[in-house]
């Protein structure tokens, strides 16, 4: 039976109840918020459901968001496909340091994708096997990505202010 | 089977300036060293991204960079003679660069080829060295991104023109030594 | 009589460094050997050694402004990622391409993909010794990039096509030399083939090296050539297609073991049928009733031609609009991926309305599938391990970006 974006909420939502904060299909993708304590289970369903089977891991990635007071998310992108279903999940969370459960007993591709979101933000997860930079210097200070910090490189002396217009 | 014509164009053969008779050329050892060690360059290609893929089509048959005697490319610095380095540097791999660099035996010359290489290209971000002459010196500079293989092979030209005329006593003056020092090299 | 004394012995291995820079690892990765004699023992990756930051210097450029920076993904067919690019913005957008605009896109794509796969393949035949392949099939990705300089005046980074279809039609020299290029590429194509399919030496060589199976490839996340060499036919064209790629007829090469013999001939036959898919293309052109557009109407991204820009207030206004970022993108969040030269390629965006994107994300197949590395050349030879890493086609700019 095909898989309906429907009845993938609706199971969702029957089975994890309050924990689904949203489900809306956003320009032909399903997407749904869920709170951060139970997207590991979330996620588990997806993927374990034989209806569902979610077996396919296509990216996650951190999200910032100063404006909001849950600034700091998550978002995971799910494949079936043999279906051709795809579901997107976000997760957000206002703490300062954020810490998200992560993937890698359900996936190993999710490994460096984790440690890209720990080198880009800051995020520590919690059952990650080894969880340290991957793309940036070991002696790199700060998280790049965040919206705070800077594109270029601050310690340049040679780029006068004046020629570039700032 | 290309499409494009090749003209068979002559080029005149540049001969060394000197004492010339029957069978024997008088000439100072400064040129005729730098004519032997122009063309028999050893190049060590530092490729790194975009740029190393101009320089696969540099070495392969069309643009052939063998015909200038650097045929033979040389991989570990302790063989080389000439670092091409071609594609971004990110600061990690600043000290992997200057450590080749240091690994290499003089005489040396180094070639920054494209953009990224000579000023970090578009490239104005945290993680990129805004230049290769932050951490080395450099000879020739290549722009372009990437540049086409002839004007890789233009900078090479360019660099055996440095090495023809270069004198035999460079690498021990005080010159060159003040420079490496201001690197932090000796 | 004695009785001899056995000695446990305590084995020592030998710690190996495949460093940034070495010949045979086409890109800067390191990987830390811990060998024992020839054997693998276990590998640790190093990557970021080329880290340019791009998703975060999307974040400061208008969107016409980051397609040089997915050109410099997977560099070796950057047509494919400007386009996947156009087509997310477009997505966001609610543009709608002409049919012969798509059509000129899918012959541009394909053309990238054979200009990705002869780099692929005839540098695992330089990597197992067999210089030849490689100096004869190149000429042939010269003239590839003869072609995109018809198109887009670049060889490489060619920052081709616009948001809203290409930047100018295809010139009659262009034609020409495509279908040059349909006549003569298949013999050299077959020249290559002859040099390596049934070379006794290359197959002892890459047969049973660095195989993996198709459910732990789907674990860690391989797409592309290398997922399709272990048996899991999913190609995005296929599954999400994306440009007119529904009207086109073509097989999807899968392999069995998933070693590196197997990654070679899909990719071998992923040329062959870009082939077919450049002709059909070519023939659906030819019977199309438009024969002149080049791009669609949408003035708020595709910038007018320069004689309406000098002479009328209305190209002026379109055209500072255009290129100050004042055209009105609505906000959202779209994903839309493609079928690069590695993988599912896939750009995340998420617009606030304004003239640059809030986050971009790229999803690099070079990236998640590189993971697997280290599993693979466990037990492996050294010069089996090396032809794995050829053969995975990791391309630097992507892994790190």
């Amino acid at each position: 039976m095909p898989i309906s974006t429907d009845t993938v909420t609706a199971q969702l939502k029957s089975s994890f109840g309050e924990a689904i904060l949203s489900a809306e299909m956003l320009y032909d993708f399903l997407t749904v918020t869920v709170t951060k304590a139970e997207i590991f289970n979330v996620i588990k369903f997806l993927k374990e459901d034989p209806a569902i089977n979610c077996h396919f891991l296509t990216t996650c990635c951190g999200m910032h968001f100063p404006d909001n007071k849950e600034q700091f998310g998550m978002v995971y992108q799910l494949h079936n496909m043999p279906e051709n279903f795809r579901i997107r999940l976000k997760t957000f969370t206002a703490d300062a340091e954020p810490v998200f459960p992560s993937l890698t007993p359900l996936w190993p591709a999710a490994n460096w994708m984790e440690r890209e979101a720990f080198d880009f933000f800051g995020f520590r997860f919690t059952g990650h096997p080894d969880l340290r930079r991957i793309l940036n210097m070991d002696s790199l200070v700060g998280s790049p990505m965040r919206k705070e910090f800077p594109l270029e490189d601050p310690f340049r002396y040679d780029k006068d202010d004046k020629m570039f217009g700032r | 089977m290309n499409s494009r014509e090749t003209e068979m164009t002559t080029t005149a053969i540049e001969k060394l300036e000197g004492y010339e008779g029957p069978g024997f050329l008088a000439t100072s050892l400064d040129k005729a060293v730098g004519m032997a060690r122009k063309n028999s360059i050893w190049p060590l290609p530092f490729a790194t991204s975009c740029c190393g893929i101009e320089f696969m089509a540099t070495m392969a048959s069309t643009y052939d960079l063998g015909r200038f005697g650097a045929e033979r490319l040389s991989f570990s610095p302790r063989q080389a003679d000439l670092l091409m380095v071609m594609g971004t540097i990110a600061k990690k791999m600043g000290p992997v660069l200057r450590q080749v660099y240091e690994q290499m035996a003089e005489p040396k010359w180094v070639i920054a080829v494209g953009a990224c290489a000579s000023t970090g290209g578009i490239f104005d971000t945290y993680s990129v060295l805004q230049g290769i002459d932050r951490i080395i010196p450099v000879d020739v500079y290549v722009p372009g991104c990437p540049p086409r293989p002839e004007q890789i092979l233009d900078g090479v030209l360019k660099i055996q023109e440095l090495i023809q005329n270069e004198s035999l006593r460079r690498r021990d003056s005080a010159e060159y030594k003040e420079m490496l020092a201001s690197y932090g090299m000796q | 009589m004695e009785k001899q004394s056995t000695a446990i012995q305590e084995k020592e291995y030998t710690i190996l460094n495949l460093g940034p820079t070495h010949p045979a690892t086409h890109g800067i990765f390191q990987n830390v050997l811990k060998m024992d004699g020839e054997l693998i023992i276990e590998a640790e990756p190093t990557i970021g050694y080329i880290h340019r930051a791009f998703e975060k210097l999307a974040e400061r450029r208008p969107y016409y402004q980051i397609t040089p920076i997915t050109d410099r993904l997977n560099y070796c067919s950057s047509p494919i990622n400007n386009m996947g690019w156009h087509m997310t913005v477009e997505k966001l957008a609610g543009i709608e391409i002409p049919k012969r605009v798509q059509y000129l896109r899918v012959i541009i794509m394909e053309l990238s993909r054979i200009a990705d796969h002869i780099i692929c393949n005839s540098v695992i035949g330089v990597d197992s010794g067999a210089m030849t392949g490689f100096l004869y099939i190149f000429q042939w990705r010269e003239f590839i990039y003869e072609i995109f300089e018809e198109l887009c005046g670049a060889r490489l980074t060619t920052n081709i096509g616009r948001i809203g279809g290409l930047e100018r039609d295809f010139s009659e020299t262009a034609w020409k030399k495509i279908h040059y290029f349909l006549k003569e590429f298949p013999a050299g194509l077959r020249e290559f083939d002859n040099l390596l399919v049934r070379n006794r030496i290359f197959m002892d060589r890459t047969i049973k090296c660095g195989p993996i199976s198709g459910e732990m490839a789907l674990a860690y996340g391989f797409t592309g050539p290398n997922l399709r060499a272990a048996g899991v036919d999913y190609d995005v064209r296929v599954m999400n297609p994306y440009s007119s790629y529904e009207d086109f007829d073509f097989i999807i090469p899968v392999g069995t073991n998933g070693d590196t013999y197997d990654r070679f001939m899909v990719r071998d036959q992923e040329m062959w049928e870009s082939l077919k898919i450049i002709q059909q293309a070519i023939d659906k052109l030819d019977k199309l009733e438009d024969k002149t557009s080049y791009h669609a109407n949408v003035p708020e991204f595709y910038l007018p031609p320069k004689e309406e820009v000098y002479n009328s207030m209305e190209g002026l206004i379109w055209h500072f609009k255009v290129v100050m970022g004042e055209t009105k993108i609505p906000a959202g969040e779209v994903y839309h991926c493609v079928e690069g030269g590695n993988g599912e390629l896939g750009f995340y965006l998420v617009s606030d309305g304004g003239r640059q994107p809030y986050r971009l994300h790229f999803r690099r197949p070079c990236f998640i599938y590189y993971q697997a590395y280290k599993e693979m050349v466990k037990g492996a030879f050294l010069s089996d391990a090396i032809l794995t890493m050829s053969s995975m086609n990791v391309i630097a700019g992507e892994l790190d970006a």
